[in-house]
């Protein structure tokens, strides 16, 4: 297999190039896009690189179809990804919902800008996250990933499908402007050193007839994919384990959303990831997670220089949400801050994990420009005094 | 070692390209980690123009700079806007006809490099477009920030093919340029 | 044409479990439902090569009924969801069963942009005039003055001509007619289903619920019967003055042509691409 970029070597290159190179060496054979300032070049990445590896790359009339395109093709058998900004974001919630119902497994980056509406396209921020994790209606649960630096975008861009496909599930990589258009040093590997994962396909005919049945025990139904004689339905309406629409029956609907759920929240544990940072004896925690992470990162070495205890809690994965680690953590802290670039977000679920243990606070910043390093150590020292 | 870099100026003047290129030798060339950031407004041609680089041998946290150690300004307009920011004893290249109006006393914080850059690049190749390949070889010399064979490779990886020559042209008159600067000649 | 018996089309085609439809006495959905399943019977193509598509409304249930690999996605975008099965599994056929509100409304540009661009898909298009499903509301299609809930006092805006829109959007297969010309109907169904590029053929099919009862065409027949008066052949339209087509629909086949489709450019884009980049010779 030849690559359109290099491979088995390190380049310098923006994260939203990052994240098309890596979907391109997960496997994703299929983009559908819309232009959107700052994710465009994710697409016109793709738009040079997929002909050559014979995938596909094309422009859909909005978000809505854009999404809409990857779902199919996901059915039809490709690993399959789009990318957008707020706006898009907001059209895609449509079909968001869909892919969860129908357990389709899609890759959806989110360069997050400044909202509501056109808000300030070019620059970043991080008002998504509460619409990343809730935004489709109805109860469902997904996966949302949150990258730092341009390498960790190219690394959670291939965990990303990794997670869509053993969980059957869309999965969100929610990043920003910032990391998006930022240029850094990007280790891409050799595809043989990649561990991929591709979904799970019915073995016989017994078992494609449950398209939507925890036929294995794991929550995650095989996918009877479109083109192999297996003849399923898959329908947005609550449907039963066989795909058939049972839409006023309390208990099929109860079942089907439960296991959706529950697929998700009880891999908990796989799914989580987060690091830390000086976190042992810390009074202080800062928990971030995207751009913002890295600031908090600064501000705590220099809150150590000046003798505070501070320590950092960087998420790499917002949903599912750790609930019992932010409480651990809350434990032993004696104040916990957000520092995130939005109004309080975040915060209202470390608040909820906190459980009252520490008292939690919001270092919020909005307007386009990422919290300075200075500006977190100032707001900690303050309330200190 | 974290060093960080700022490029001010218009658009037009490749501000952009000099700092990937100059992340592209740290990062790719030297093995070093590198950020490389730009401000950007809704226009696609024309306004001010600003970006950053920082280098370092670890990780990179907050990824802008907080006190330039290295400026390279090209127009009024960032002089005033940024040589403030510049860490004390920083490197500050000015390109001296565009900046007709200096401020000699805050210039003494630094260490101040003012040379006609656009009108020295003209000279040696004939055209204005490689002032910031030139820019970018007088600050390698004049620093170290990166190895002379790293940049090299960088211009070579980053410019349209068919202009390899004329932009090394400019990068080696840049090199000779801090060279004579660091020996006081100019 | 030799027309088998219905129950071995039902036998070979329909999901007996999934029956009885939802389909009111009297609709039309069902007999442009047979029309289809018999063109494909008499094409003799594989049933597990086909996908159908759908969006929301009545119509949009028909891939629940039929033993194929389906995609009932949501309201409009059917033709969307239809572009990314092709384009990454060009061997599979598609079908898109759709409505008018479905279809010209909520799913316009959908339609439009899929036409443009020649996906390799055949839309089967039940026009019906009203949202059945939602109770009798006007469509993009209901004819100027007839009524429906959302406009009690008929309707006051101008209706799509949806054939002719497919036409004009560059469509290489565009065809009418009534659930009443049936053999016109199947014969149509089976020159789209041939084709590359974008196919479509519009059904005039009758809503006695939702629609007729508004507008004192309270059953099937009486549907029927006013399409046959409100129906005009192509050929004869030809030669109408613009003052004798007021109030009429014209059937028939509006368009039968080759243009490139989606598939084949994008296809020969690939080519392009390996060859600007020296991959390829």
């Amino acid at each position: 297999m030849r690559y359109p970029f290099p491979v088995g070597a390190a380049d310098f290159i923006q994260g939203d190039e990052a994240i098309a190179r890596a979907a391109i060496l997960a496997g994703c054979r299929f983009y559908a896009g819309y232009p959107i300032t700052p994710a465009s070049e994710i697409f016109e990445a793709m738009s040079l690189y997929m002909p050559l590896v014979d995938g596909v790359s094309i422009q859909m009339e909005d978000e809505i179809g854009s999404i809409a395109a990857v779902i199919g093709a996901s059915w039809a058998g490709a690993k399959a990804m789009t990318a957008t900004s707020g706006p898009g974001f907001s059209l895609m919630m449509e079909n968001l919902g869909y892919a969860v119902m129908t357990e389709t497994p899609l890759v959806l980056v989110n360069v997050q800008r400044s909202g509501p509406s056109t808000g300030q396209p070019t620059l970043a921020a991080q008002g998504d996250v509460m619409q990343a994790i809730w935004g489709t209606h109805g109860d469902h649960s997904l996966i949302v990933l949150t990258p730092a630096t341009v390498q960790e975008a190219f690394d959670m861009t291939i965990r990303a499908f990794n997670l869509a496909e053993k969980y059957r599930t869309p999965v969100i990589l929610l990043t920003d402007a910032e990391v998006g258009h930022m240029r850094e040093r990007v280790y891409a590997p050799n595809p043989d050193e990649l561990e991929l994962v591709y979904r799970k396909l019915p073995v016989n005919e017994e078992e494609a007839k449950y398209p939507f049945g925890d036929v294995h025990g794991d929550l995650v139904p095989p996918m009877p994919i479109f083109g192999k004689g297996y003849r399923t339905y898959v329908t947005g309406l609550t449907h039963d384990e066989r795909g058939r629409p049972k839409t006023v029956e309390a208990e099929v609907h109860e079942k089907l959303i439960k296991r959706i759920v529950a697929k998700i929240e009880n891999n908990k544990k796989d799914i989580v990831d987060y690091e830390t940072y000086e976190l042992d004896d810390a009074e202080i925690v800062l928990i971030s997670f995207g751009i913002v992470a890295r600031s908090a990162m600064r501000a705590v070495k220099e809150l150590r220089k000046e003798g505070i205890k501070a320590g950092l809690l960087k998420l790499n994965v917002v949903w599912p949400f750790d609930f019992e680690l932010i409480e651990k953590i809350a434990e032993n802290a004696e104040r916990m801050y957000v520092a995130e670039m939005n109004l309080g977000q975040l915060y209202h679920l470390v608040k909820e994990g906190a459980n009252g243990k520490a008292e939690v606070g919001l270092i919020s910043r909005i307007g386009g420009e990422v919290h300075t390093p200075g500006e977190i150590v100032e707001r900690i020292k303050n309330d200190l005094r | 070692m974290r060093k960080e870099v700022l490029i001010g100026g218009f658009g037009g003047q490749g501000v952009i390209l000099a700092s990937v290129i100059l992340g592209r030798a740290a990062a790719v060339y030297e093995g070093l980690h590198a950020v490389q950031t730009q401000a950007y407004g809704p226009e696609s041609r024309g306004g001010a123009s600003r970006a950053e680089v920082v280098i370092s041998d670890e990780p990179i946290d907050y990824p802008k700079a907080l006190a330039p150690d290295y400026a390279i300004l090209l127009s009024q307009q960032a002089y005033e806007k940024y040589l403030p920011l510049v860490k004390k004893g920083g490197f500050v290249i000015v390109e001296k006809d565009l900046v007709p109006n200096r401020n000699k006393e805050l210039e003494k914080n630094f260490k101040v490099f003012a040379v006609p850059l656009t009108e020295i690049a003209e000279e040696t190749t004939g055209l204005s477009l490689t002032m910031n390949i030139l820019t970018l070889g007088l600050l390698v010399k004049l620093t170290g920030i990166v190895s002379e064979g790293s940049i090299e490779k960088a211009v070579l990886d980053s410019v349209p093919k068919g202009t390899e020559n004329i932009n090394l042209r400019a990068l080696k008159k840049g090199f000779e340029l801090g060279e004579k600067l660091l020996k006081g000649e100019i | 044409m030799y027309l088998k018996p219905s129950y071995e089309i039902r036998e070979k085609y329909l999901r007996k479990d999934m029956l009885p439809t939802i389909f009111c006495p009297g609709c039309g959905i069902g007999a442009v439902l047979q029309y289809t399943l018999r063109a494909i019977d008499d094409l003799g193509l594989n049933q597990d090569e086909i996908v159908w598509v759908s969006g929301i409304g009545c119509s949009s249930r028909v891939p629940g009924y039929v033993d194929f690999d389906g995609l009932h996605t949501t309201h409009g975008r059917a033709l969307a969801f239809a572009t990314g099965i092709k384009m990454a599994n060009p061997d599979l056929k598609v079908i898109a069963f759709m409505g008018d509100g479905d279809a010209a409304a909520i799913g316009g540009n959908h339609l439009i942009h899929a036409i443009r661009r020649n996906l390799d898909v055949t839309v089967i298009l039940i026009n019906n005039f009203t949202y059945g499903m939602t109770g009798g509301q006007v469509a993009p299609t209901t004819p100027k003055g007839l009524k429906g809930t959302t406009a009690p006092y008929g309707s006051f805006e101008n209706p799509f001509d949806i054939a002719e829109l497919a036409v004009a959007a560059g469509a290489n297969y565009v065809a009418r007619w009534s659930v009443f010309n049936y053999l016109q109907g199947i014969n149509s169904i089976k020159k789209a289903l041939q084709k590359r590029g974008f196919t479509l053929v519009e059904f005039l099919s009758q809503c006695p619920i939702s629609f007729g009862r508004r507008n004192r065409l309270k059953t099937g027949p009486e549907l029927i019967k006013w399409y046959q008066k409100i129906t005009v052949p192509i050929s004869k339209a030809k030669n109408m003055s613009p003052e004798e087509l007021e109030g009429k629909i014209v059937i028939g086949e509006f368009v039968d042509r080759d243009r490139p489709s989606l598939i084949e450019e994008y296809k020969a884009y690939k080519k392009r691409a390996k060859k600007m980049m020296g991959w390829e010779e």
